[in-house]
């Protein structure tokens, strides 16, 4: 069988994968898939901890976070092909309308 | 001892990372895609060997099947090429990327040395919050949580959903001039 501590890492590097794929990537459909890639460590430590402690409430909320990241998937892609109308591009360094 | 458990967590840990490390360096963001749905796939094997078969099937057709669809959908519909590179600085390269190699492997380090090594599935499950002959984590014994201990929740998500669709709607559609019938489509 295998320990909470194997899970614990697994999803943690699953983050941090997410959190420098964040970083790193200069295309912005990219960036998004990378922040989907850190709920879904974030969701695989909720489902460990479920069966840690043996109670259910864990997975429930794992539905809670798909339903969010379900919204936020779609708001964001409706951004990205707004700013692609406007901005003509997908690079994020190129849109700096905000920057001084 | 090496169990069938710990085996089938390396293979699909490992099919996971690789996925990760894979959306990393590949350039095509249809590429990262796809890797990204291999990593949800051995996932959804995690999740099983978790016992949780019903978020495994929901992981599958709710992650893999829609929010991947969409993304795919919207590389497919902006064309997105190949992203060009910038030169990081050489800073980030000397000194943040050891440092972050050597900051994981010393919380991975302090998680596996003060954490218990006894089995994640050990125990017995409690016994009121399941209903008689059922298996933990199947849809009959989420489906009562999900609709009477986190009723509100659940609620919140469905107003939550609505406004995202309603924005998505409102952000995605062409602008109209203001007052007038919508601009032509100029190709």
């Amino acid at each position: 069988m295998v320990p909470l501590s194997y899970y614990l890492v697994l999803s943690g590097i699953l983050f941090a994968c997410g959190v420098t794929g964040f970083l790193i990537k200069r295309n912005i459909i990219t960036i998004f898939m990378s922040i989907e890639l850190m709920l879904n460590g974030v969701n695989l430590s909720f489902v460990a901890f479920a069966a840690h402690w043996h109670t259910l409430s864990g997975q429930v909320f794992v539905f809670f976070v798909m339903v969010v990241a379900a919204a936020e998937a779609a708001v964001g892609l409706a951004i990205i092909i707004s700013v692609y109308r406007t901005r003509e591009t997908l690079n994020v360094d190129q849109v700096n309308l905000l920057k001084l | 001892m090496i169990s069938v458990h710990l085996v089938l967590f390396l293979v699909f840990g490992a099919i996971a990372v690789a996925g990760a490390v894979n959306l990393l360096v590949q350039r095509h963001p249809i590429n990262s895609a796809l890797s990204l749905i291999a990593v949800m796939a051995a996932l959804a094997g995690e999740y099983l060997l978790l016992g949780a078969e019903f978020v495994a099937a929901v992981q599958v057709i709710v992650y893999a099947g829609a929010i991947m669809v969409l993304f795919v959908f919207t590389i497919m519909l902006l064309n997105a090429g190949e992203e060009e590179r910038t030169q990081g600085s050489r800073v980030a390269f000397m000194f943040g990327i050891p440092g972050m190699l050597l900051g994981s492997l010393l919380v991975a380090w302090v998680v596996l040395k003060h954490s218990g090594t006894e089995a994640v599935n050990a125990g017995v499950w409690d016994s009121a919050s399941i209903p008689a002959r059922s298996v933990p984590g199947s849809p009959e014994t989420i489906g009562p949580l999900l609709f009477h201990e986190f009723l509100l929740p659940f609620e919140i998500t469905s107003i939550l959903i609505l406004v995202a669709i309603m924005g998505a709607v409102v952000l995605a559609s062409r602008p109209t001039a203001p007052g007038g019938p919508p601009q032509k489509v100029k190709d």
